[in-house]
């Protein structure tokens, strides 16, 4: 499977975070599965002209491209030029570039919230009105429009996150390989749904913390950071405290908020990032699926029946109170 | 008569980067170094609430992050006026040094030694070991060294969360408390990576190569008993006499780095032939070949502002050109070690100035020198004692966060007002040593290092080329933000 990759306007941090793959080296498994790397900015050796030859030859068709993965948003400004990324050493601005390959490939694959959505890059004034590939925040279009399809006839596949864990990228691509992958493995934003159909909520280890809404007010306590530090674990789809990140890590581990950087519009939430908004003292972003009057009541009633083991922990940087332990059977 | 070549698009810099040549009699009479992206963070930054910078600045920069939580961390704490507890201070120079070390690594094997494997240096007596060792994607050494990257990467999982974009970084210390089986695990990443270093990277323990003094100990120490990756590339160095490549201003700069009871580990510094005091005030980026709106003379970051003009005459980048007191500077591991007194690295720049080989030595010295300063701070922790203290930021205040990445000098200044953040301006390691020229004509470091090498108007660019752009191991999405 022939893979193109390509930068636009991001941090690069999709392919730093894709590196760190824990199993097994990155390129062997690469190969393994049968994905051979046309070019790639971060580890190509072809560069300059030879470079420009070869991403020439994918867009003109001479290479037959299985897929072009675009990291990074993709920047209309200033005045629809795309004049803020022009790919160096020609004329044209990245979004054009990436119009023309984009016909040409099997399969089109967003890396990262930038290219599937806009991302941080799209964050206050968008300066450069950045956008993602077949998304504009949450509005069906950005630079390819809302009604392209790939070769194969699937939309693009967006592998949200800021960045994306590495299994995301890594699976995605030999499913593909594999041809595994079809239109119903993605969710309603074009995410592959292996790990987009999961809550980051689900195997947080706050979890007592969070059933006895016994919450953090401040950075380095250990309570839940739902209610006032403003975590969207809830909210969020990513399997990030199931896989886990660099061994044994995710942000709630880190002690920080989930952002919910999955999602489209993560990068402006209308609130400080880690404050929760609130309205006459609940929070605005209720757990998924759960109507607000349960949640309202259930907080209400686990509050007041919260240990003061998991009240006195919650706010604290260590354990202040252990479990009890029980002698006997019960 | 000189024949002008645009020449791009590099890969392998973290980022886009193209430069123009001009060239006369197969040599090159000019470079211009254009950094072709712009993101505008110092715009979207504006407006915004001052802690949210923790969470978008990391976003600046996928290799650099920490260093840029680092930065705006820094600069928090000091419009806030608070210091973060030892703890908080320890697990950030851990954070830090983690990315810090994993950057030298990823940049020596997977950014810059598989230029040497490339076909236009068959016949050279190291040119078969090296494709069989460095060719990018399947040499030996790219798979073995991504397995022990990824182990020493577990370090964020347990400090940070994830790598890159963490918010653990905060300007009152970390949000992750370390309990002692946590930092015990701790220590057996760090001993593992450690063990990889002395066995693949040095043949040899990181004491023997911390203590090399001068040039002549390092040629010693590689015909002895020294090697690893670091003697085969020294064989290319010497071969190639890559001692001699690449010089740019030999005046270096450094903001120093990791935080120590009593000063840095690395303290602050310029080298100018010997050992200098840093300045910081003289700091100034002229905009005058760069396409941002003029705002009369160079300002200081803390005054300065961008507004973008795509179309503006005479300039070619999107990088701005820092100045200090008015010259240019370079930054980076062999900066940092200058002034820090290494006395290899003295050696090396004494001999024969700041060229391609003694920057990449000075990068894996770096890794030798750090890792023990690392098993120390793990030790230095103290459990139980506080990891955050809160910070409350005053409606109006400013602030500087001054910090080493991987590549160079880093610098965040904050302007607050009316609570909201009303400017902020960066100036990244590779804003220094990529920059376009200024008012006065004067180039960048990376647009003097190139002026001399053979270039011909219609050949392949020659690798000596590749090996001058890389050896400062830039980094472009940080160096216009």
């Amino acid at each position: 499977m022939k893979l193109l990759w390509l930068q636009s306007g991001g941090c690069g941090g999709c392919t730093l975070s894709w590196l760190g793959y824990e199993h097994g080296p990155l390129f062997q498994v690469l190969a393994d599965e049968g994905v051979e790397l046309v070019w790639h900015p971060s580890v190509s050796e072809a560069s300059v002209d030879e470079a420009l030859e070869l991403i020439s030859h994918c867009a003109d068709g001479q290479i037959d491209l299985d897929v072009l993965c675009i990291e990074g948003s993709l920047l209309r400004g200033p005045q629809g030029t795309g004049a803020y990324h022009r790919f160096g050493g020609g004329d044209r601005s990245m979004a054009e570039w990436v119009r023309q390959i984009a016909r040409r490939a099997r399969h089109v694959v967003a890396i990262g919230s930038c290219s599937a959505f806009g991302g941080v890059t799209a964050a206050g004034i968008n300066p450069t009105d950045a956008c993602g590939l077949q998304y504009d925040g949450e509005l069906d279009g950005g630079l390819l429009g809302p009604d392209f399809r790939d070769l194969s006839g699937l939309p693009v596949i967006n592998i949200a996150g800021c960045p994306p864990h590495p299994d995301w990228i890594t699976e995605t691509l030999a499913m593909l390989a594999r041809g595994q992958l079809s239109a119903g493995d993605l969710d309603d934003y074009g995410r592959p749904r292996f790990y987009a159909d999961q809550l980051v909520h689900h195997g947080c280890p706050r979890n007592e913390y969070y059933e006895y809404k016994a919450s953090a007010i401040k950075h380095s306590d250990q309570g839940c950071l739902m209610e006032q530090l403003g975590c969207k674990g809830t909210q969020a789809h990513a399997d990030c405290n199931q896989r886990l990140w660099n061994g044994s890590g995710s942000c709630l581990r880190g002690g920080f908020a989930c952002i919910r950087c999955t999602g489209p519009g993560f990068e402006e939430p209308g609130h400080p990032f880690e404050t929760t908004p609130k309205i006459a003292g609940i929070p605005l972003g209720l757990p998924s699926d759960m109507p607000k009057a349960w949640f309202v009541a259930l907080a209400a009633l686990s509050k007041s029946a919260t240990p003061a083991r998991v009240r006195e922990n919650a706010r604290a940087d260590h354990l202040k109170r252990t479990p009890s332990v029980k002698r006997g059977r019960k | 008569m000189s024949t002008r070549r645009v020449v791009g698009p590099f890969n392998r810099v973290e980022g886009d980067l193209e430069i123009t040549l001009e060239i006369a009699a197969g040599r090159i009479d000019a470079a211009y170094v254009n950094s072709p992206l712009y993101r505008g963070f110092e715009q979207i930054l504006q407006g915004k609430m001052p802690a949210d910078a923790l969470t978008l600045v990391p976003r600046i920069c996928g290799i650099c992050s920490v260093a840029q939580s680092m930065a705006s961390a820094l600069a928090l704490a000091d419009a806030a006026g608070i210091v973060a507890p030892p703890n908080g201070r320890l697990s950030a120079n851990l954070t830090l040094a983690t990315e810090n070390l994993a950057d030298h690594l990823t940049h020596f094997y997977l950014f810059f030694m598989p230029d040497f494997a490339r076909d236009e240096y068959a016949g050279r007596p190291w040119h078969a070991a090296t494709v069989e060792r460095f060719r990018s994607t399947v040499g030996t050494a790219s798979n073995e060294m991504l397995a022990a990257r990824a182990r020493f990467m577990q370090m964020m999982g347990l400090l940070a969360g994830k790598w890159p974009h963490t918010l653990a970084v905060q300007p009152g210390g970390s949000t992750r408390p370390l309990q002692a089986s946590e930092i015990f695990r701790l220590h057996r990443i760090l001993r593992d990576f450690r063990l990889f270093l002395e066995r693949v990277t040095f043949a040899s323990t990181l004491e023997d190569v911390a203590r090399l003094s001068s040039r002549s100990e390092l040629s010693a120490w590689q015909q002895g008993s020294g090697g690893g990756d670091l003697g085969h590339f020294l064989r290319i160095a010497d071969d190639l006499d890559l001692w001699h490549l690449g010089r740019a201003t030999d005046r270096f700069m450094s903001y120093g780095c990791y935080d120590e009871i009593s000063g840095r580990l690395f303290p602050a510094g310029v080298w100018d032939q010997q050992h200098l005091p840093l300045d910081t005030a003289s700091i100034s980026e002229d905009i005058s070949h760069a396409w941002y709106a003029a705002a009369g003379l160079p300002q200081h970051p803390a005054e300065g502002g961008t507004v973008p003009v795509a179309d503006k005459l005479g300039a070619y980048s999107w990088c701005k050109a820092p100045r200090l007191a008015g010259q240019v500077v370079e930054t980076g591991a062999l900066a940092r070690q200058l002034i820090a007194g290494h006395p290899l690295a003295i050696d090396m720049v004494l001999a024969e100035g700041g060229s391609v080989a003694a920057r990449v030595v000075a990068r894996l010295l770096e890794l030798a020198l750090v890792i023990p300063a690392m098993e120390r701070w793990l030790a230095e922790i103290t459990s139980g004692e506080p990891w955050c203290f809160p910070a409350a930021l005053p409606e109006e205040a400013s602030g500087a966060g001054l910090v080493e990445a991987a590549r160079g000098s880093l610098g965040h200044w904050l302007n607050v007002k009316r609570g909201l953040i009303h400017s902020y301006q960066i100036v990244a390691p590779t804003t220094w040593n990529f920059s376009p020229r200024d008012a006065h004509g004067q180039a960048g470091a990376l647009e003097q290092a190139l002026v001399g090498l053979a270039a011909t108007a219609d050949e392949s660019i020659p690798a000596t080329i590749h090996h001058v752009v890389r050896s400062f191991d830039p980094c472009m999405v940080c160096t216009v933000h």
